[in-house]
């Protein structure tokens, strides 16, 4: 990259908002989405690829790229309304940074995605990653109430609104959430809040992975409503048996009354875990991904969980594991190259079940896609969408279909 | 009679028979209108497949016939989105009812697109599921309609909307292809185009098959109803019972305008007319959850200035306390032959302060507005009574909707809710959505229609797309 050209970033941003990466490519640090509009309108008459980074410490900044683009200074929680249980963060926001400052106003956002305490809010949206509390809530998709984003060519398009229920104009949010930044890149959020719930247990049993898998779905098909109700690996757990967690959250007599019907319906060694220790217990299930290379999460169904175990601990390996008897999705983290992702994806494609590369090297995204082949007529749909939100291929994604 | 080509009315009906094609004058009138009130717009013709295969050979057919179609399920909509005009086909999907699959253990369904949404819960009540969505009409509107619109309804506080219980959508596009979209997990292979396509309101396809998620019959239902000397006093209540982390499973109110019309009518659920605002407070869960919740939130309401407290447990006694919710609008149709409903959202907190600017807007138009609102997501529907031959009178029902319109969208909020844009807001984007955003949109409607065939001139302002942007001109 021209020194010239270097020098207008820096007249955009200013010295502190360009520096040399570690591999030489040149990073910029926007601090609002005028100034990723401007960088990015550059990047597209400079015909120059962009690789978006968050924190880094989910997907590496390994993508091909002349710029990199981060979003640690686009990282101030800019309002947080109880009233209106409506905060709007910029993208870059850590989430344990997001969760103070929710917190502070008797706040919450009810998501739990795997990674690191510090992962930023734009990366669990481009991945559209979901933990435990996906069972209860739903997934981050359901918690955005809007969103800005700026085209690959430095277009400001605004999706949704401020309120919670909005219908005007088409739903682009959506195409955002778990797009995986091949639709722009995401600068700030709306979300939808809850008070912070007055009482929230977690009680855990262990036991062979089977007759835990069938305790959950007994909770489940008992209509219990449970926030989570996840099933984890040993390795996860770092138990010496598999483990079934239960989270249950209201007022102080619904929970209680859960906790009482929980035990009832799933006659086990339940364990009521105090505060500190179930905080601690869904910490290690959400950064134990981020040890090994790769992250796969299975849209399965809950009857096929178990099935699905078996397919995953025989074909892969009974490493670190979480998965939802009850709702559906399995996640499974360890190291796997290209062709033996193939070979899954193909078992999987054959019962429906789609497999979403989460995390992963760069070669092996750029090999296998973060959703491999698309289903007929679908591929087309995503290209041409790529082309409106990026019409000059600025952002280095992995979304290209693979034919193979 | 039509602007349609010669012998497309045939060449529909070889497909779908003679039965399901609707060519006369007097037929194609029922078709002019939907919800909202409007001048009448009486499609070229309207065709009623039978199967999802007839409605790919009609897509296919009007595609290769360069003709442009409106897909229509009950008409009940409240935004002018199902109406065609006479170049133009309408494609009724209430013959496609089946539903074809439920799943209890994974609490999931697929039906056709014409499925009423209200027959889809009946079905599934006995196995211990439930829809959740339940706009107002969900008597008669249909499951296709709530996808294109991302229907609402009072109990989408706690359940969410439409767009939260779509899991996977068979789509047959303008050009007569069909795509599977999403997978009954919810994830997908690819982004999340079935959430881009719900609320796209008939613009990008035809969703043939419907795969939604069920929520449990909850175990105990408590309905709380309360009313107050200030539509004020009421929002507090609201706001204090959201902070304690209890989400009701319905928050609504009605202002004085709409009890009285309530009481006056036919519909009379004893509501005491001297009150400011009467608020429905819904609790469901557990029956242990429910009575902890209740603790919780009955206190608030009399903390809050609540003059008389109602509760009901039974269905028949808690169908009482929503009839005159339920059936608001129909009390006020029979003021006047025409009723606009109005539907738009703010931010929660504003509320009264949104109120009392509504009430000053009609008084200065010479208007009684009602207003009833789901209280717990500031979603508002004022609502005007009036005579439609009126035209002195409709011009002011106009201004006074378009006043309201600006005024809650400077409070931050939103220009539709639950109904949709359709025609009746498009020229109100422009106040929520910048240029580039609604250039967007018309792009991304691009990918999916081209050639705009499907509900053209809907959503988008004459002038979203900027052509001109190719060109490099900013």
């Amino acid at each position: 990259m021209s020194e010239p050209v270097l020098a207008r970033l820096r007249a955009l941003l200013g010295d502190a908002g360009v520096a040399a990466g570690i591999d030489g490519t040149p990073r910029a640090m926007p601090e609002s989405t005028e100034d990723v509009a401007e960088v990015m309108q550059l990047a597209h008459a400079e015909g120059w690829k962009v690789r978006v980074e968050g924190q880094a410490t989910w997907l590496g900044p390994d993508a091909p790229a002349q710029l990199a683009l981060s979003t640690r200074a686009l990282n101030r929680v800019i309002s947080v309304s109880p009233e209106d249980l409506v905060a709007t963060a910029q993208a870059g926001a850590p989430l344990d940074v997001l969760r103070r400052h929710l917190g502070e106003a008797g706040m919450w956002l009810p998501i739990d995605p795997p990674g690191r305490p510090e992962r930023t809010l734009g990366s669990v949206l481009a991945t559209a990653t979901a933990g435990p509390l996906r069972l209860g809530f739903g997934f981050i998709r359901d918690q955005v109430v809007g969103l800005t984003v700026v085209t690959g060519d430095g277009q400001v398009v605004s999706a949704g609104g401020r309120v919670v229920k909005n219908v005007a104009g088409y739903d682009l949010a959506k195409l955002e959430i778990g797009g995986f930044g091949g639709f722009g890149i995401i600068t700030e959020v709306n979300l939808r809040l809850r008070a912070v719930p007055r009482a929230d247990l977690t009680m855990v049993a262990s036991g062979s992975r089977d007759d835990l898998s069938a305790a959950a779905r007994d909770i489940h098909d008992a209509g219990i409503g449970c926030a989570a109700l996840e099933l984890v690996s040993p390795t996860l757990a770092a138990e010496s048996e598999w483990m079934l967690a239960a989270r249950v959250t209201g007022t102080d007599g619904a929970v209680e009354a859960d906790a009482r019907r929980i035990a009832a319906v799933a006659a086990r060694d339940w364990t009521a875990l105090s505060s500190e220790k179930s905080a601690a217990l869904w910490a290690l299930i959400a950064r134990g991904p981020v040890g090994p290379p790769v992250t796969l999460r299975l849209g399965v169904l809950p009857e096929g969980v178990d099935e699905m175990l078996d397919a995953v601990t025989r074909d892969l390996d009974e490493g670190l594991i979480s998965a939802g008897p009850a709702g559906g999705g399995l996640r499974w983290s360890g190291e796997i190259d290209a062709e033996r992702l193939r070979t899954m994806r193909r078992m999987l494609a054959a019962r429906e079940i789609p497999l979403t590369l989460e995390r992963g090297p760069w070669e092996l995204r750029r090999d296998v896609g973060h959703f491999g082949a698309y289903r007929e007529g679908v591929g087309a749909l995503v290209s041409k969408l790529r082309e409106v939100f990026d019409p000059g291929q600025q952002l280095s994604v992995a979304l290209e279909a693979e034919t193979a | 009679m039509t602007l349609l080509p010669h012998g497309l009315g045939q060449r529909l009906a070889a497909i779908v028979g003679d039965r399901y094609t609707r060519l006369r004058p007097g037929e194609l009138a029922v078709y002019g209108q939907d919800g909202l009130p409007a001048e009448p717009s009486p499609p070229g013709a309207v065709v009623l497949p039978g199967s999802r295969e007839e409605v790919i050979a009609v897509v296919k057919l009007l595609h290769e016939a360069g003709v442009p179609w409106v897909a229509r399920g009950a008409g009940t909509g409240l935004s002018g989105g199902a109406v065609a005009s006479s170049d133009s086909v309408i494609i009724g999907l209430t013959r496609l009812t089946r539903i074809l699959d439920l799943s209890v253990g994974s609490r999931r369904a697929v039906v056709e697109p014409g499925v009423v949404n209200a027959r889809l819960s009946a079905y599934t009540i006995p196995h211990g599921l439930v829809y959740a969505p339940d706009p107002s009409s969900q008597t008669a509107c249909t499951l296709g309609g709530n996808v294109a619109e991302n229907a609402g309804g009072p109990h989408c506080l706690k359940y969410g909307v439409t767009t939260n219980h779509i899991l996977a959508l068979e789509v047959v596009l303008p050009d007569g292809s069909v795509v599977q979209l999403g997978s009954p997990s919810g994830d997908a292979w690819g982004p999340d185009l079935v959430g881009l396509f719900v609320g796209s309101e008939g613009m990008f396809g035809i969703a043939t098959r419907i795969t939604l998620r069920l929520v449990p019959v909850p175990e105990a239902v408590r309905t709380y109803l309360a009313d107050f000397g200030s539509v004020r006093a009421a929002s507090e209540s609201v706001s204090a019972i959201v902070a304690t982390g209890v989400i009701p499973a319905a928050l609504e109110m009605m202002d004085q305008a709409c009890v009285r019309a309530v009481e006056a009518s036919i519909y009379a659920a004893g509501y005491p007319i001297d009150a400011a605002a009467v608020l429905i407070v819904e609790l469901d869960g557990s029956r242990e959850g429910v009575a902890a919740d209740s603790d919780v939130v009955a206190p608030l309401l009399a903390a809050h200035g609540a003059r008389q407290l109602r509760v009901a447990d039974d269905p028949a006694e808690r169908a009482r306390l929503w009839q005159g919710r339920k059936k608001a609008f129909g009390a006020m149709g029979r003021i006047a032959p025409d009723l606009a409903v109005q539907d738009a959202v703010v931010p929660r907190s504003v509320l009264p302060d949104v109120l009392d600017r509504i009430t000053v807007v009609g008084e200065r138009h010479d208007l009684v507005v009602s207003n009833v609102f789901h209280a717990g997501d500031g979603n508002l529907h004022p609502n005007i009574s009036f005579d439609r031959r009126d035209l002195r009178r409709t011009a002011q029902v106009h201004a006074a909707l378009s006043e309201i319109m600006e005024a809650c969208v400077a409070q931050g909020g939103s220009i539709t809710g639950e109904h949709g844009v359709g025609a009746d807001k498009r020229d109100y984007m422009p106040l929520v959505f910048n240029a580039a955003s609604l250039d967007a949109m018309c792009r991304v409607r691009r990918v999916w229609d081209p050639l705009e065939r499907a509900n053209p001139g809907k959503v988008l302002p004459v002038n979203a797309c900027r052509e001109w942007r190719a060109g490099g001109v900013e």
